[in-house]
């Protein structure tokens, strides 16, 4: 029982948003969809124990999901137990268009504009992942029946208002499909560091899918290396509860396949030939990639790159992201200038702008101004690993000043 | 899928529109509705009179109260609507793109709760 329940928490996740995608995109309906394919779920860890697992799982699926769509649109009064299965003999492959995958229809489904942006990244990660409300919300820091109310809505929309189930044509698609990157993006950045939800995991496990659905999309591309290389380091980048930046980690804890697999994926980005944000975000951690084998870390490189990324895809991030570079790079003097062209009001609130004014302060000995911004960096630190670290920092201020 | 085009503008961004504006206004519309006919998804138009003139009634409270003026005071009124006959939204949002409307205020879409033609 428990092998064939695995079994089918294994197909479920593979298959989950092939699935939702295939019975919801005629009638729009994600609810139903939904409410039909846990119908089969229940219905498969029923009978699979006895019968066995059939040979198409997904296929089983499919069909016994859809027979339960058929029931509830003829609107049966009584109910009706899953007890029509399909035979064994269910082998038909899925896909006659092996091209085509509705997945990725579902996704810009999630992702079009008519969608409250706030909702767009749970709502993908719910229907293509089949990831739980209260799952989606922790990691979204709502309450778990609010997640749930908002979802609930997003889905009741795209039925209503008829949002079609189709890649857009090529006048909207660059940017919805920017629409979806985002929104993959935002999933894997929302908890990257705790990696509690395993949010992150799910969100590199959706670029990959996408890069597989849009292989001629530099970008989605783009998107899935530097998902891909800050998730090769995820085993070196907390170590006793305290953040390891990623030049001080131990590249032996780094995920080498992963790391060869992302250059690769990236090298097919730029052959592409049209350079983008992720592809520019991706290079850079390349090139913290490379200290694994060059034992150091190319700070020109990096600097250079961040040049490019703030003047094509100003960011507040990638500002002061480049003026920790430059501080390794040219020097914490010439980093402290960069900061000090950003917008104050801007930069008040974000955390990485106090920390990296607070690294630039120590460097010049500005000890004073140092603690400060370590106080400030820390009161306005929300994740538990990356203040430690900055309290330990500020630690080793204060040891040498006394 | 029928969808309707609710038209919303500030009255007081047409306070100084001269006739000549108006007449150039009518023949930007005419050409939109034409352009609705020939691909044929044009259902209905048409075009209110000023919010302020509207009556509105309701038996909610099992009485019938009649009151002069629209249901909701807002700076901004349904001044008109269009309804065409597209497959969905991205189609709906083709059009409406291109309604004269949404270029002096906003364009409200909605699907009809009926579905179809």
């Amino acid at each position: 029982m428990t092998a064939t329940k695995a079994r089918a928490e294994d197909v479920a996740r593979a298959a989950y948003g092939k699935l939702i995608a295939m019975l919801a995109s005629r009638s729009g309906d994600i609810l139903a969809a939904e409410d039909a394919l846990s119908d089969a779920f229940v219905a498969a860890l029923q009978t699979w124990p006895e019968r066995g697992v059939p040979e198409n799982p997904e296929s089983w699926l499919l069909t016994v999901a859809r027979n339960r769509r058929t029931d509830q649109v003829r609107k049966d009064a009584r109910l009706v137990i899953v007890d029509e299965v399909p035979e064994m003999i269910e082998t038909r492959a899925i896909h006659t268009e092996p091209n085509l995958d509705e997945r990725l229809e579902l996704m810009f489904v999630c992702a079009h504009p008519a969608i409250d942006p706030s909702v767009r990244t749970p709502l993908m990660l719910q229907t293509v992942l089949g990831l739980e409300a209260d799952q989606i919300a922790r990691a979204f820091l709502v309450s778990p029946s609010a997640m749930a109310q908002r979802l609930v809505r997003a889905k009741r929309k795209i039925k209503a208002a008829c949002i079609p189930f189709v890649v857009p044509d090529a006048e909207h698609y660059s940017d919805r499909m920017a629409f979806l990157l985002e929104a993959t993006y935002g999933a894997y950045a929302v908890d990257w560091l705790e990696g509690v939800g395993d949010l992150s995991h799910e969100a590199f496990f959706l670029s990959t899918i996408l890069a597989d659905l849009a292989p001629k999309d530099p970008e989605a591309l783009g998107l899935s290396a530097l998902i891909g290389f800050i998730e090769a380091r995820r085993d070196a980048r907390v170590k006793n509860g305290v953040l390891i930046p990623v030049q001080e980690q131990d590249t032996a804890l780094w995920d080498g396949p992963l790391i060869d697999r992302s250059a690769s994926v990236l090298a097919r980005a730029a052959s592409l030939g049209r350079l983008g944000r992720f592809q520019l975000e991706a290079a850079i951690q390349s090139v913290h990639a490379a200290r694994a084998t060059t034992g150091r870390t190319d700070w020109r490189a990096l600097s250079q790159l961040y040049l490019g990324l703030v003047q094509s895809y100003p960011t507040l991030g990638a500002a002061v992201s480049r003026a920790a570079v430059v501080a390794e790079d040219a020097g914490p003097g010439e980093a402290l200038a960069l900061l000090e062209k950003i917008e104050l009001s801007a930069v008040q609130r974000y955390q990485p702008f106090h920390a990296v004014q607070a690294h630039c302060f120590a460097r010049l000995e500005r000890l004073t101004e140092a603690l400060e911004a370590y106080d400030r960096a820390i009161f306005l630190c929300v994740d538990v690993p990356s203040r430690r670290w900055l309290k330990k920092r500020k630690v080793d201020l204060q040891s040498r000043l006394s | 899928m029928r969808y309707t085009f609710l038209l919303y503008s500030d009255p007081s961004d047409f306070a100084d529109m001269t006739p000549e504006d108006w007449a150039r206004e009518k023949e930007v519309y005419g050409a939109y509705i034409g352009a609705l006919q020939d691909a044929g998804v044009f259902v209905d138009t048409d075009w209110l009179q000023p919010a302020d003139t509207a009556t509105t009634i309701t038996l909610k409270d099992g009485e019938r109260r009649v009151q002069d003026g629209p249901y909701a005071e807002t700076r901004e009124t349904l001044g008109g609507f269009f309804a065409i006959d597209v497959p969905d939204l991205d189609a709906a949002l083709a059009w409406a793109e291109k309604c004269p409307a949404a270029k002096h205020g906003k364009v409200e879409i909605r699907a009809s709760a009926m579905g179809g033609a």
